[in-house]
């Protein structure tokens, strides 16, 4: 066949809403596409349990405690899941770890901001898992099979993330003056970066077009960041807190609420590796991966050796 | 009321040493430990599902591993693992050599056979 049959055929296969599976012919930029988006996603899971991996021993109760660790251990999973669909378009765990950890790949910007204090852990569950649930459940449906099955069980388990950390909000809300100054605090801090979580402007988007149409994305990204407004806006009510925003404004003519200008420059600088803890995250991978070399060594050699005992036997 | 937030600059931020992702040369890892599927039996008296795949050293390992990523809420009452080197798939491109001739051959359904109302239990 043809490659512009072929290319025909596929593109006949999403307008049908049939999955592509591993082993199907693929254009070459969608199998590439699917890679980066794929492992950038794995990559933001893994480096996501950072920040919140750093207060488990610094939880203020141990039922908190419990729960933190329950959602970061959830978030190692989501990688795993995740790396293992990038794997079967061809790629190896070992390359994207290895991109990862040489800062040629990229992952979600957010996870380059400090969390400071305690209610930090409450805004990042609401607002940062937040906003990524909108952009998971849009994935439930893309177009590659592996990717949607992953995001799938990935999504069953994330509703429990947003719903400890408003929780967890709603108790310091209620609580001393200084729980509500924390709380409105880290609503601050973490209100802009998690707008700019769904990335750049669909008029600034460059291979936004190409994904729309191959149904790896259903929504573009204003879309996706209007809908998390729009929820967010009567979710703070709530709380009794505020958005930092003095331009957020309900929009009648649209049916939306207008939002303030995000600060482009600051996305950019934090996606070129120059926000406050990019480097932090790195260094923190590396120092993990190559201090666990061992541990992988070994277990290896104890499998072998294991293997061989049973084979004399 | 002055209410002070203390705030930990310590542990998740590292003051005047930010920024910068300095790309590094790397080689593949080659402590790297092989892939294995997984198949969850989520009821007792249910068919052993795929759910996914994860890498560990051996059988043991991959079954705890299974377990750790895979059951955590409850999802399961027996693991398989197998080794993914070890499954063979078909090929799609023989899809319509393969199935296609089972579409022609409605007789094997019951609802093929045309009988008189009046029969019972059949
Ligand atoms: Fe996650
Ligand atoms: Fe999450």
């Amino acid at each position: 066949m043809q490659l512009h049959d072929l290319e025909k055929k596929f593109q006949e296969k999403i307008d049908k809403e049939i999955k592509i599976e591993p082993k199907d012919w693929m254009p070459e930029a969608y199998r590439k596409t699917n890679v980066r988006q794929i492992s950038q996603h794995a990559h933001s899971e893994i480096v996501g349990m950072l920040p919140e991996g750093n207060w488990i021993s610094r939880a203020p109760s141990l039922k908190r405690k419990a729960i933190l660790i329950a959602k970061v251990q959830d978030e190692a999973g989501h990688g795993l899941y995740l790396y293992s669909a990038a794997e079967t378009l061809g790629t190896s765990r070992e390359q994207m770890i290895d991109d990862l950890h040489s800062g040629k790949a990229k992952y979600s910007s957010i996870f380059n901001y400090p969390t400071l204090t305690w209610a930090d852990m409450g805004a990042v569950g609401w607002l940062v898992d937040g906003a990524a649930i909108l952009n998971q459940v849009m994935l439930c449906r893309t177009s590659y099979g592996p990717y949607a099955r992953a995001m799938v069980r990935i999504c069953k388990e994330e509703s429990f993330h947003q719903r400890q950390g408003f929780e967890s909000l709603l108790v310091l809300s209620r609580g001393t003056p200084e729980q509500k100054a924390m709380c409105q605090d880290a609503i601050n801090r973490w209100w802009w970066p998690s707008l700019m979580m769904f990335g750049p402007k669909d008029s600034e988007s460059t291979n936004s077009d190409q994904s729309m149409k191959w149904k790896i994305k259903r929504k573009t990204n204003d879309e996706l960041r209007q809908s998390f407004v729009n929820m967010a806006v009567e979710q703070v009510k709530l709380l009794g807190m505020t958005l930092p925003d003095p331009d957020l404004k309900w929009n009648e003519a649209t049916k939306n609420y207008d939002f303030g200008e995000i600060n482009w420059e600051e996305f950019w600088a934090v996606v070129k590796g120059n926000g406050p803890c990019n480097k932090q995250r790195l260094a923190a991978r590396n120092k993990a991966h190559k201090e666990g070399a061992w541990v992988r060594e070994a277990a290896l050699a104890y499998a072998a050796k294991k293997a061989a005992r049973e084979k004399a036997a | 009321m002055k209410i002070a937030i203390v705030k930990n600059y310590y542990g998740d931020f590292g003051g005047e040493e930010t920024g910068g992702n300095v790309p590094k040369e790397y080689t593949a890892d080659s402590t790297a430990w092989p892939l294995w599927e997984v198949f969850i039996r989520s009821k007792q008296g249910l068919d052993h599902k795929h759910a996914g795949s994860l890498k560990a050293a051996d059988a043991q390992m991959a079954i705890e591993n299974a377990r750790d990523v895979y059951t955590r809420r409850q999802e399961g009452v027996s693991l398989w693992v197998v080794e993914s080197k070890y499954i063979h798939a078909s090929n799609p491109d023989d899809a319509e050599s393969l199935y296609e001739p089972a579409e022609d051959k409605i007789y094997r359904h019951p609802t093929f056979y045309d009988l008189p109302d009046e029969i019972k239990h059949m």
